[in-house]
């Protein structure tokens, strides 16, 4: 039930490389990773990729597989054709480290960026009560396996590298978009979701959304009502002087 | 100069791949048949604005109503209203177009199709655009896509004034073919104004205490499964509002003159 696979991987360190061609073995209900792993054990023992859970839940084998962001472990070969030549590529918005495998710590310096939960001074831990209802939205957001296609394929950071000290990105609008829903968090995220991290540099062209393994809406959940937030403190005059007749918090 | 140079140097840590894309799909095909799409119905709503055959009773065209000038027949006038005066005897759709159109023009799916198809930012995922500079919406003009909002308010007038033609046109005895469209045109423009984002965030999407606002929270649950279809709502709402038009027009202008017409 095997069959040869037509395979073009890129290999290098720090950006040099090419791309280089193999011919491996495909077995019936493999995944491209399964071929990866074969790559290495028969043909290029110095190939590098990062893997971990093979499950599409730890994150770690995001790739480009035909010029698409997607998980190695969840991209089955029966969606190719036999004849068909697969290029395999690392994420194209990271630093190569070698081969497959990027350095992704950008995102853990946008992780760092966000200020964590706030809680209200007054409440201690323990003393939270909240309704399903009111957490039910942002637990979609708790979905995320932090694969960073989505930052990835965005092309705000992936076209325009200078945008990245300014830009966020989808993953980390998305987590100050699931603080700010929080009916504990008090921190005023609106400000500086626009000003300090790029929201307004979204253009909703959802690409993040198109590509996250989780199916997670970012664009419509996250992103523009996160975006509609921003427009209630900085665009709207009317909620502007509806929050100064009422006295609401704003 | 040396931040360019940072970040160049930063570029270049990436995977060197010269060609724009390695997609193998067809990711040109939505952005082509988008362009086509709307590119036909900017040609439509030109032709349209200034075409006199809007009114033929009991149908107005929906892109001339609601007609609030005194160059409008009698019958078509909303309430028998023409706060307008003549306005220079421009087109009446002139007068009331920006609404429904900026509606549309800022609405945050047409963003994405327009961008992608028009602006080519980028024209599909994964595929690299053509732009040496992105600010995105952090400045004018595009900073004013914030409005949206507004637009959103008139448009629910919008939409509720062609249910309404619709409706007068539906009473006439005999009602005809172009009654029903009419009211499928604007079943579908209420569709897609009421799943619009800015709907969703005004009903309770602001709020972060659902409970405490059940009433909020049904209207957003509602309004949320009118968005999750918000695509589909945009196109068929601007393809039924020029069917329509274009309908009344013929209907008009003597085209279509079959009983029950």
């Amino acid at each position: 039930m095997g069959y040869k696979a037509k395979f073009r991987v890129w290999r290098g360190e720090g950006g040099e490389g090419r791309l280089e061609d193999f011919t491996v073995e495909v077995n019936e209900g493999e995944v491209v990773l399964d071929v990866i792993h074969r790559l290495q054990a028969t043909q290029a023992p110095d190939l590098a990729v990062r893997w971990n859970c093979k499950a599409g839940k730890c994150g770690s084998c995001s790739m480009e597989i035909n010029g698409k962001p997607r998980l190695g472990c969840m991209t089955r070969m029966s969606t190719f054709e036999e004849s068909e030549t697969i290029t395999v590529t690392p994420l194209r918005t990271f630093p190569v480290i070698k081969d497959l495998v990027t350095d992704v710590s950008f995102n853990y310096q946008k992780a760092r960026e966000i200020p964590s939960f706030t809680p209200p001074a007054d409440v201690k831990p323990g003393e939270y009560r909240m309704q399903q209802v009111d957490v039910e939205r942002s637990q979609e957001f708790r979905k995320c396996i932090e694969c960073f296609m989505c930052q990835n394929v965005c092309h705000v950071i992936r076209d325009h590298e200078e945008n990245k000290p300014n830009f966020a990105g989808p993953r980390y609008l998305m987590r100050i978009a699931e603080l700010d829903m929080h009916p504990y968090d008090v921190a005023d995220r609106k400000e500086s979701a626009q000003e300090e991290h790029g929201l307004g540099y979204c253009n909703i062209t959802k690409c993040c959304t198109e590509v996250c393994p989780e199916h997670i809406k970012i664009t419509d959940n996250a992103l523009i009502p996160m975006k509609e937030r921003v427009v209630d403190r900085k665009y709207d005059p009317l909620v502007w002087l509806g929050s100064k007749i009422f006295k609401r918090q704003r | 100069m040396t931040q360019t140079t940072a970040e160049s140097a930063a570029r270049k840590q990436r995977a060197q791949i010269r060609v724009r894309t390695l997609r193998t799909d067809r990711w040109w095909l939505a952005p082509a048949f988008t362009f086509a799409g709307l590119l036909l119905f900017l040609i439509y709503g030109f032709w349209a604005i200034f075409d006199g055959s809007y009114f033929v009773d009991p149908y107005i065209a929906p892109f001339s109503s609601p007609c609030l000038a005194t160059s409008c027949p009698e019958g078509a006038r909303l309430f028998g209203l023409a706060p307008f005066g003549d306005w220079y005897t421009l087109p009446p759709g002139i007068l009331i177009l920006g609404l429904p159109g900026g509606f549309r023009l800022t609405c945050y799916y047409y963003r994405k199709a327009y961008y992608r198809s028009f602006w080519l930012s980028p024209p599909a995922c994964a595929v690299a655009e053509p732009h040496g500079k992105y600010t995105g919406e952090t400045r004018l003009p595009l900073i004013l896509q914030n409005i949206h909002r507004y637009f959103f308010y008139f448009a629910i007038i919008i939409g509720l004034i062609l249910t309404y033609d619709a409706v007068l046109a539906l009473v006439h005895k005999p009602a005809g073919l172009g009654s029903w469209i009419l009211l499928v045109n604007a079943a579908l423009i209420l569709c897609y104004t009421f799943g619009c984002h800015s709907c969703r965030h005004i009903t309770a999407g602001r709020l972060n205490h659902f409970s405490r606002h059940p009433l909020r929270y049904k209207a957003w649950t509602l309004v949320s499964k009118l968005n999750a279809r918000h695509q589909q709502f945009a196109w068929a709402s601007l393809f039924s509002v020029m069917i329509a038009d274009l309908y009344v027009r013929l209907v008009a202008k003597g085209v279509i003159n079959f009983p029950f017409a």
